[in-house]
């Protein structure tokens, strides 16, 4: 019994570091890259793109984790819901910074130029901006504290998503396919939650009624 | 900590883990070139030293040995740092091989590009199907250094090899209905995986067009290669256009057509987008792309702590050779 208890606390250790270590590969691989000159002619453009690539990757999938529990009663994703968000935060500022470091040389003339002139930043630093309160607030005890207002606080990651959304689709030349992809994923994302909502109204309403 | 100023670039940062040019070849060339413009002649062009892991495309034997016949343009050089050649073939914009920049590298290997036909058709006095070779061969073929300025605000600097496309234009008799030149590349979806793709908004075949008197322009050229060998699939093979004050888009890539027309050609990117990519699409840093600024562009190789930022001029330099073709007209509506 004591064995099987240990065992089972050793498995979580090895899922948590696991868990905490897989969102770290891609900077990893990024950073080898970049050390051995292999990220092509543009390195930062590659950078900056990747980074962006892996925040988004990390949203939808911190945004998948309350809509699998809901579907097949997985509850063991709950546990690092809050590292994945930080995770994906992690990733946008990385992605803000490579931006203004490698591709503005931190000329700040340029930043603001940018933003004029390139709307699907303004939107891009409206999202990472609306993110980062929500990277504060994470913790239990700002959970805690902010109570009911914590989970209105946070309902706030479904605008960002769609800022993110309207971020790469403003970006498209002529290939949609990624922006579709991502598109895809988010409605079915968003969608299971209104379906739930719906379904929750249904039965309360059928409760009231049986009453 | 961080350098600001894009201009004082350090060449160990550029170069590194990519082809370096053989430098005594190319003092050698340069003074060669220097001595025999004094007579009136050009100068061969350079042995560029070629990485030993990178393809080197040889083109067929017919096109080798012209490129090896082939003269350096003294008066189309700069003294800009060449873009190496790693960067050159394998940082492409080429969609029918796909939408990423490393994607041609990769997809276009197998392209054949050997033999190749070019039409010639519409308001010429001898229109036709003719083979690439013999249509190159009665050419001296030179060598041109070249600005490239992507829309998409990077830049590099390539040596292409080629010729006038004016010179080759004039052996068809263009008729006096002839105001403008039409251009289209391959459509072949079963060797271009890009013209398979559901999620293009572009139409293929890819389609460019000038203006007569910009196609008859003495730096408009036709390229068959690059850094003195054939030029790879995905920099165009075997045949593409490069005029260097327009953005790269205009330089159209392995055309099997040319057609000279009385009516603007229908362009595919300005088909698609006219309202972000024009007919003309000369370089202008005070016409801004509506999604971006023209104003700069980053020169490739960029590294990282040195994003190479410098100011994008008017027809990417050319001025003062192409200004006078658009005298009078509204750049900022025509753009």
């Amino acid at each position: 019994m004591a064995k099987a208890k240990t065992k089972s606390r050793w498995l979580r250790y090895a899922e948590w570091w696991l868990v905490f270590l897989l969102p770290l590969v891609p900077l990893g691989l990024l950073t080898y890259n970049a050390w051995i000159f292999n990220l092509g002619a543009d390195p930062a453009q590659e950078i900056v793109h990747e980074t962006g690539i892996w925040a988004i990757n990390l949203l939808w999938i911190t945004l998948a984790i309350t809509p699998l529990r809901r579907m097949f009663t997985f509850s063991w994703p709950m546990r690092y819901r809050r590292m994945l968000g930080l995770y994906s935060l992690f990733y946008a500022v990385v992605h803000l910074l490579a931006f203004a470091a490698f591709i503005l040389g931190w000329r700040w003339d340029l930043l603001l130029q940018e933003l004029v002139e390139r709307p699907y930043i303004v939107v891009g630093a409206a999202a990472l901006l609306l993110l980062i309160p929500l990277g504060v607030t994470s913790t239990r005890g700002m959970q805690r504290r902010l109570g009911r207002n914590w989970l209105r606080l946070h309902k706030l990651v479904y605008p960002i998503a769609l800022l993110v959304m309207v971020h790469i689709i403003w970006q498209i030349r002529s290939d949609f396919g990624e922006q579709l992809l991502y598109g895809a994923i988010l409605t079915v994302l968003l969608g299971s939650r209104v379906y739930f909502y719906l379904q929750k109204k249904v039965r309360v309403m059928q409760a009231a009624r049986a009453a | 900590m961080l350098i600001k100023k894009p201009d004082s670039i350090k060449s160990s940062e550029i170069t590194s883990e990519s082809v370096y040019l053989n430098r005594r070849h190319f003092m050698r060339g340069a003074l060669g070139t220097a001595a025999l413009l004094a007579t009136g002649a050009a100068n061969a062009i350079p042995e560029y030293e070629a990485e030993k892991d990178l393809p080197i495309y040889r083109g067929p034997d017919w096109l080798q040995q012209k490129i090896r016949e082939s003269v350096r343009n003294g008066q189309y050089v700069t003294d800009e740092q060449l873009t190496p050649y790693f960067h050159v073939m394998s940082y492409n914009n080429f969609y029918e091989f796909g939408t990423g920049k490393k994607d041609p590298a990769r997809h276009a290997q197998n392209f054949n590009t050997d033999p190749w036909k070019l039409e010639i058709s519409g308001e010429v006095g001898k229109p036709g199907v003719y083979n690439l070779e013999d249509l190159v061969k009665p050419h001296l073929l030179e060598e041109r250094i070249y600005r490239l300025r992507c829309v998409e605000a990077w830049s590099m600097v390539v040596p292409w090899v080629g010729l006038s496309l004016g010179d080759l234009l004039k052996k068809f008799e263009p008729t006096s209905k002839a105001k403008y030149v039409e251009f289209t590349t391959l459509y072949d979806p079963e060797q271009m995986p890009g013209q398979r793709s559901r999620f293009s908004t572009l139409e293929w075949p890819y389609v460019e067009g000038l203006r007569i008197d910009e196609a008859m322009h003495p730096l408009t050229m036709l390229a068959v290669g690059v850094y003195g060998n054939a030029l790879p699939p995905q920099n165009g093979a075997p045949l593409r256009l490069v005029v260097p004050w327009k953005y790269g888009f205009k330089s159209i890539k392995s055309i099997v057509r040319i057609r000279l027309t009385d009516k603007m050609p229908k362009t595919t990117w300005n088909q698609m987008a006219p309202q972000e990519y024009g007919f003309y699409s000369n370089v202008n840093p005070a016409v801004a792309h509506p999604r971006w600024s023209q104003a700069s562009e980053r020169r490739l190789p960029s590294s990282l702590f040195h994003p190479n930022r410098i100011d994008t001029l008017p027809f990417n330099g050319y001025a003062e050779e192409v200004a006078e073709l658009y005298r009078g007209m509204d750049l900022k509506k025509w753009y």
